[in-house]
């Protein structure tokens, strides 16, 4: 099996060369990175070449983009995969944030939009969850009327989550996973969702300007970006790295790497440049001793953050309107 | 990206359905979101909130009932002989609608209960303050389910119900996600039918299935005792709005209020004096109840010294209180045919949820009818199961799988109903016996008690809930 991977891995790199070419033009100049493009642009190509002879089995290593993504990281999740499901198991803290991270979704999102229908207050909003993993957030989502799309790099972990939502029928119409990068995805989807969800994702990339402005490339004016992640503080390291990893074991060990962490201040600055305007940051904590998660004033830890993108230029002494009717096509705008 | 990310899951689930010979239709027609199972009073009160619950539209919510559909277009002449004191709290609940139809059918408020023991003087009253205000409700149990149904019926594209339907067997699914098995309960119809769930809800009785076939062990013990029941005729009208009990040292004999002529009665007794009871003729039957609430045979003279006593002394302390003695109304005759008795016992269940399954009422707990409690701690179950599925709906979560939304319900009702049901089997051991220990103890109690408004505003709050 591994040696099917490396082959196919190293015919994909190989094939780069031949490629390139073509597809530069083909390139949006919106998209910083053109190299990672032809990675990842590489791999799909071969992939849709590769016919479905070889049953479940799919190309397992994804040559990685090196601007947004690290390799290690993604290595690091494939061997996690099987477990997303396990409420008691390694991602049981990730669940119980649920508890947190949907009705933030859900509330901010009917503050904008309001109450579409009875039993299912999402209905109708398009929402992009980045670093789905199993599906542990996109499944409620789903169940509150959402359409989601998961994406996330690890295909098993795309599997693990088809396979979990494709019992339920209702899931089943509303979910649908993908197994890709955003960059790949900005392509395609063009100011098409309400709201891209990037929980517990932005700790582990190399390149936050690419993740911005592809999240700003995908959102529909005035739509919302929410994201989870950690704070880069020694409170952080000593509570999320010592206690959480080596000292408690409620993530497993190396999941996180300090430096990676994004403090508030340097994210809001990031998103606004980006043509975010930062509408709440709320502290978040994790208390092990009953698995619970809460809100708290500090966000020296763990924190959420909700941003909109502007829907028109950026004016000195400008009032932004209240975001509605994000059904209406909005002006692109270009920010580079 | 997507068209391979499409054929993908589409290969997956031709896979997952050749291994287990599903057919997508069957399994998707027949899944639904909430069965409940067993539709008397309080699995239709849980069908009717379901129903009405603007979080849950949508949801997919059935309810199985093996008897036939009770409709009630115009109430019968005679009154039946089951009946519940229903208290605010449980009208508040059904206030969604079925109450109306039930004014509108048949109920008598009650404003007064009147408590006392026959082995002494000491009695206990119980009412609202101004005496305006109603106590509780007394409504025949037929007329609550007929009404229930009412409701149910315009909620009928939220709410399947199908009667005349039995269970014969339930499967449980895994608590962990194992592939390659069915996540959701299967329930087996009679018919040959099987129907899925994501949660089911167990409203069947004291014998509930759910709960045996679940394995969720249960405290239960026989009383010695059995009820018997039948509607009385008064001798004369009256405003008819005080509910009566007297202990007696075979059992707590009680006369709830139906209208201004009539009564029901609840006398629990031992079971070969329920046997004598049903054989007498009209004539003695009757003698037998007026001389149960009137004779004064089981006073002794230590106890009447030393109740009289402490009664004095009590009115030194709280000269206010304490109420004077009122004779319940004499009997006249009984409804036709309307003599039955019944065997009585307690229940309780240790857990009230399991992985994808809930339980409600009679089949998580059954209790002497003596504090009238039992359908009111049913009705309890339904208003807090409803907000607690609420809330895990609302937060997007399945609804069989939210253990900690299960749990949450399972700890409130548990918190709620034991004391109750301790306070209820207690009261009826300590009242079974006439040895004069005892009967000091709870005649100084019972006196005790009904000098302290605050006490038994309490125990009236309690009840009320």
């Amino acid at each position: 099996m591994y040696s099917k991977k490396l082959a196919r891995l190293a015919f994909g790199l190989l094939a780069e060369p031949t490629f390139k070419c073509t597809l530069t033009r083909s390139v949006s100049s919106r998209v910083n990175a053109v190299r990672t493009l032809c990675s990842w642009t590489v791999c799909l190509h071969h992939r849709r070449k590769n016919p479905l002879s070889e049953g479940l089995t799919r190309l397992n290593v994804r040559t990685v983009s090196q601007t947004t993504l690290d390799p290690a990281e993604v290595r690091k999740f494939q061997a996690m995969a099987s477990k997303w499901w396990d409420l008691q198991g390694e991602f049981a803290a990730l669940h119980s944030m649920n508890d947190l991270r949907v009705p933030f979704i859900r509330d901010n999102l009917l503050n904008v939009h309001g109450i579409r229908q009875l039993g299912k207050p999402l209905a109708g909003l398009r929402i992009l969850d980045v670093g789905c993993g199993g599906g542990v957030l996109s499944e409620p989502l789903g169940r509150l009327g959402a359409d989601v799309r998961g994406i996330d790099p690890v295909e098993d972990s795309v599997r693990t989550a088809e396979l979990h939502s494709s019992y339920d029928p209702d899931l089943r119409e509303r979910v649908r996973y993908q197994a890709c990068t955003l960059e790949e995805l900005a392509e395609e989807e063009l100011e098409g969702f309400h709201a891209v969800v990037a929980s517990e994702v932005v700790e582990h990339l190399a390149d936050l300007d690419a993740f911005a402005s592809c999240c700003q490339q995908v959102l529909k004016p005035g739509g919302s970006l929410f994201i989870t992640t950690i704070n880069k503080t020694n409170l952080s390291y000593v509570f999320g790295i010592v206690a959480a990893e080596q000292l408690l074991r409620i993530v497993p060990s190396g999941t996180h790497d300090w430096e990676k962490f994004v403090s508030p201040e340097d994210l809001e600055r990031l998103l606004e440049s980006f043509g975010f305007y930062v509408e709440a940051i709320r502290g978040m904590m994790y208390n092990p001793l009953t698995g619970a998660w809460s809100w708290q004033q500090s966000t020296a830890i763990n924190y959420a953050l909700h941003a909109i993108k502007r829907k028109e230029e950026p004016q000195p002494g400008q009032v932004w309107p209240e975001s509605e009717n994000l059904d209406e096509p909005g002006r692109a705008t270009n920010y580079s | 990206g997507r068209s391979v990310a499409a054929i993908s899951k589409t290969e997956l689930l031709r896979v997952l359905y050749q291994q287990h010979g599903w057919e997508p239709s069957t399994s998707e027609n027949e899944l639904f979101d909430i069965i409940i199972s067993g539709g008397g009073m309080v699995g239709t009160a849980m069908a009717c909130s379901l129903g009405l619950e603007p979080n849950l539209a949508g949801k997919k919510i059935l309810l199985l009932e093996a008897g036939h559909k009770k409709e009630m277009n115009r109430v019968p002449e005679t009154y039946s002989t089951r009946v519940s004191s229903i208290s605010p709290g449980s009208a508040t609940l059904l206030s969604l609608g079925a109450w109306d139809h039930i004014v509108n059918m048949r109920c008598k408020p009650y404003n007064k209960m009147q408590v006392w023991d026959a082995c002494s003087d000491a009695l206990i009253t119980f009412d609202k303050e101004n005496l305006q205000d109603e106590m509780a409700y007394i409504v025949e149990n037929d007329v609550i389910v007929a009404a229930l149904t009412k409701q149910l019926q315009t909620l009928s594209d939220h709410v399947e119900v199908q009667y005349r339907t039995k269970v014969v067997k339930y499967t449980w699914p895994h608590p962990y996600h194992v592939s390659e098995s069915i996540p959701w309960v299967q329930v087996t119809l009679a018919n040959g039918k099987t129907l899925h769930t994501k949660l089911l809800i167990g409203a069947d009785g004291p014998n509930s299935m759910v709960r045996r076939e679940a394995g969720i062990p249960t405290v239960k013990w026989n009383y010695d005792q059995s009820a018997v029941v039948a509607v009385l005729h008064l001798s004369e009208p009256t405003e008819n709005n005080v509910a009566w009990q007297r202990f007696l040292p075979t059992g707590p004999i009680a006369m709830l209020p139906l209208s201004d002529t009539e009564s029901s009665l609840v006398w629990s007794t031992s079971h070969q004096h329920a046997e004598e009871l049903l054989q007498l003729d009209e004539e003695s039957f009757v003698d037998a109840i007026n001389s149960a609430f009137w004779s004064n045979e089981n006073h002794s003279e230590l106890v009447e010294t030393a109740g009289s006593l402490f009664r004095m002394a009590l009115s030194v302390l709280m000269p206010d209180s304490g109420s004077a003695r009122q004779l319940p109304p004499s009997v006249a005759g009984i409804g036709p045919k309307s003599r039955v008795m019944f065997p009585l016992g307690m229940g309780h269940a240790t857990e009230y949820i399991r992985h994808r399954v809930a339980i409600i009422g009679d089949a998580a707990h059954r209790v002497h009818p003596l504090a009238g409690q039992g359908a009111n701690l049913g009705f309890g179950d339904v208003a807090y199961l409803t907000k607690v599925l609420s809330q895990a709906a609302f937060n997007g979560k399945d609804l069989g799988k939210s253990m900690q939304h299960l749990l949450e319900f399972e700890t409130e009702r548990q918190r709620h109903n034991l004391p109750m049901m301790a306070a209820v089997d207690l009261m009826k051991r300590l009242y079974s016996t006439n040895a004069a220990p005892m009967v000091l103890l709870r005649t100084f109690g019972l006196q005790a008690t009904n000098t302290l408004p605050p006490l038994k505003e309490q125990i009236m709050a309690y009840a009320s809930k």
